[in-house]
């Protein structure tokens, strides 16, 4: 314990008056002090993360549960709304706040939002709103429900002023909902989507089921290789660990645009399998499954080799030959002494792989059709086309939170240090 | 009888060990290999038989507008992400290194996470939360966001190296009268420099070869050569796009020898283990 405390709280020159309690706390004034300057040392990488990385990330995922757009524009008859029982059509009040709010908005600018909001909800919204606020402006409005009715008829119709209604509340379950292929029915309980909206379960699935899927073909692709590799002679693995560290060090895109030129219909594979007379015409290795599977094994192939690799280089080949001439068969001897030895790089390879897989977007993107999509693929067509936060921060989260699980479990059994590189 | 059985599985297997190792490592890098000769052809066809050897591609990439403008900017980043992600990693693994660190199993997680969190959701999030403060579409925007991602590979790098650090050599410096800044600059950096090192070149790897982030935070303007090659592959592709992945992989195995190098000076450099 001393060695850890440098230097002494107490001045060697001062007599050596203190009793046991007053060292005791000397001593633990120190080490906080120490904790406080190690602490200080990281403290601006913390910062750094906290703003441009924690902060980020944990605001998009708040936005999930958020619903700003529709109480901002229209604050009266959102607030309004809160208070309808949904028995019946909403009040004379709300007729007319939502009436001089929508072109209050429209004038402001902000009916855009808005509408954009409401479509993602019911498509039909949208047309609704930007209709009524255009047509209401010309008007000179008495009574609003009736102008209202006038300019739609669908003014009357109380689904219309539910889904009003739950665009104002907040925080709102609707997007977490929605990325999950569900919603909040008339009834105020939670439903499947239909069929052709649907498409978010099954994105996560194949999402899951693809990173599973390169996972177990890297590591059956890999473990014979990291074993051969550490038990070759060094002067021959060290040439053949250049054919696996090359690839990991070439650029993911250049590799993406390798397999994209290989694959193609007369790309250098199938003019291969044609020309040797395998097949009659070219076999469709790219723009779907196949060519996602083999470009994210490919990619994602050296970090398993080097995870098994490395775990592999410090077992000593005494244990295996200790169970041998305690009588186990070699093979035997290979499954019950060796490979346990071996599971913590198993272990660091499979989750590297997966989580990494989990978030993948540029070969696929690249390399699968139209049935490959990943979760990372979806999350930025909400962000970048469909600008729907809302939906794309409920779709991070899942992903986050799924992530960050597997993260914590791996961190519990091998240990956040055992990841090296190169 | 038994022996002989099991031994002739064994050598059966031991065959079947290499056959499989060497078809998977040529998986790994056939790829590469074929691209190559291809940067090389006078068609645009992507295919052998080659109709003939020039430079045509290489002269269309080198001397085009936009893939020098990609090039610039890609260092640019680079260079820039790598020396603040380089700083404060170091930073952050000498305090992680040091005996007392509180809560340890905490903090090295989440410094980490970068590293694991998918970039979509990185890059998402800063666009939401800095599109207001116009980091959006510009230098400043992509080269933090690539510090972020950066910083985890210098973190782990140096706490390696450091954990063959011996302590006692600052505390011998600072016991012959050194002030702290002094005997980190004398004692401690010169030993760990081979790992900061290493760590830098992983974090300028990383943003050199990232396009996701640029997608989402960079404009026209900031275009690196990952995004151009992204476009490229999406819009139309021709050889030229194969003449920069081939001058591509020379870079790469330029940095590699770097690390390779700083390794073995790693080695080399530190005190023996007793």
């Amino acid at each position: 314990m001393n060695a850890t405390v440098p230097a002494p709280a107490v001045s060697p020159t001062a007599p050596d008056t203190l009793n046991d309690a007053e060292r005791l706390q000397a001593y633990r004034r120190v080490k906080r002090r120490e904790s406080r300057k190690a602490l200080l040392l990281a403290a601006p990488l913390l910062l750094f993360l906290l703003v441009t990385f924690i902060a980020p990330i944990g605001t998009l995922l708040l936005r999930s549960v958020q619903n700003p757009e529709v109480p901002q524009a229209m604050p009266d008859a959102t607030a309004l709304l809160q208070q309808w029982d949904e028995s019946g059509l909403p009040d004379a009040d709300v007729y007319a706040a939502m009436a001089r709010e929508l072109v209050e908005a429209s004038k402001a600018g902000e009916l855009g939002r808005v509408a954009r909001r409401m479509n993602f909800y019911n498509p039909a919204m949208r047309s609704l709103l930007l209709k009524s606020a255009r047509k209401l402006k010309r008007m000179s409005v008495e009574d609003a429900q009736l102008a209202l009715l006038e300019v739609d008829g669908r003014w009357g119709d109380k689904e219309i002023w539910r889904v009003l209604k739950r665009a104002g509340q907040s925080p709102t379950p609707d997007y977490l909902l929605n990325a999950i292929d569900r919603h909040v029915d008339q009834d105020g309980d939670v439903a499947s989507l239909p069929p052709e909206e649907s498409v978010y379960m099954a994105a996560f699935s194949r999402t899951i089921w693809i990173s599973l899927s390169v996972t177990l073909l890297c590591l059956a692709l890999a473990y014979p290789v990291a074993w051969l590799l550490a038990n070759l002679p060094e002067r021959h693995s060290r040439r053949m660990m250049l054919l696996v560290i090359v690839p990991f060090w070439t650029s993911l895109l250049v590799r993406t645009t390798a397999w994209y030129v290989l694959l193609q219909p007369n790309g250098v594979i199938n003019s291969l399998l044609t020309g040797m007379g395998m097949v009659s015409q070219p076999v469709p290795l790219i723009f779907n499954r196949t060519g996602v599977l083999i470009g994210m094994t490919h990619i994602m192939l050296p970090f398993m080799i080097l995870a098994i690799y490395s775990v592999m280089k410090g077992i000593s080949p005494v244990y295996l030959r200790a169970a041998q001439s305690l009588g186990a068969k070699p093979l035997g001897a290979f499954f019950r002494v060796y490979v346990p030895q071996t599971l913590a790089g198993v272990g660091a390879g499979c989750f590297l792989v997966f989580v990494l897989s989990l978030g993948y977007y540029i070969t696929p993107a690249l390399l699968g059709g139209a049935g490959d999509e990943m979760i990372s693929q979806l999350i930025s067509i909400q962000t970048n086309q469909q600008l729907n936060w809302g939906l794309a921060g409920a779709l991070s989260a899942y992903l986050v939170i799924f992530t960050a699980i597997f993260y914590f479990i791996f961190n519990r059994l091998v240990g956040i240090d055992r990841l090296r590189f190169g | 009888m038994k022996t002989h059985y099991w031994s002739r599985l064994e050598r059966w297997s031991a065959r079947w060990v290499r056959v499989h190792t060497a078809v998977v490592l040529f998986f790994l890098i056939a790829p590469i290999l074929i691209i190559i000769p291809l940067s090389f052809n006078t068609s645009t066809y992507f295919s052998y038989p080659m109709d003939g050897v020039s430079l045509r591609w290489y002269r269309a990439a080198l001397f085009d507008e936009q893939w020098q403008r990609a090039l610039l900017n890609s260092l640019l980043i680079g260079f820039a992400s790598t020396l603040l992600a380089t700083m404060l990693g170091t930073l952050a693994a000498l305090g992680l290194t040091r005996p007392g660190f509180p809560l340890r199993g905490l903090i090295m997680p989440l410094l980490i996470s970068p590293m694991i969190i998918p970039i979509v959701v990185v890059a998402a999030g800063f666009y939401y939360i800095f599109a207001p403060f116009g980091l959006v579409d510009s230098y400043a925007g992509v080269i933090l966001a690539h510090t972020v991602l950066g910083t985890p590979f210098v973190v782990i790098t140096v706490c390696a190296g450091l954990q063959s650090f011996d302590h006692s050599l600052t505390r011998a410096a600072s016991g012959l009268g050194a002030r702290p800044w002094e005997s980190f600059r004398r004692v401690t950096l010169p030993l760990i420099t081979p790992s900061v090192a290493t760590g830098a070149v992983f974090a300028f790897a990383t943003s050199f070869d990232e396009v996701i982030v640029v997608l989402f935070i960079g404009g026209a303007e900031q275009r690196t050569v990952p995004r151009q090659m992204w476009s490229g592959i999406r819009d139309q592709i021709d050889p030229s796009i194969l003449a920069v992945a081939t001058l591509l992989i020379l870079f790469v195995l330029a940095l590699y020898g770097c690390v390779s190098w700083l390794s073995n000076r790693n080695k080399a450099g530190l005190p023996e283990e007793s």
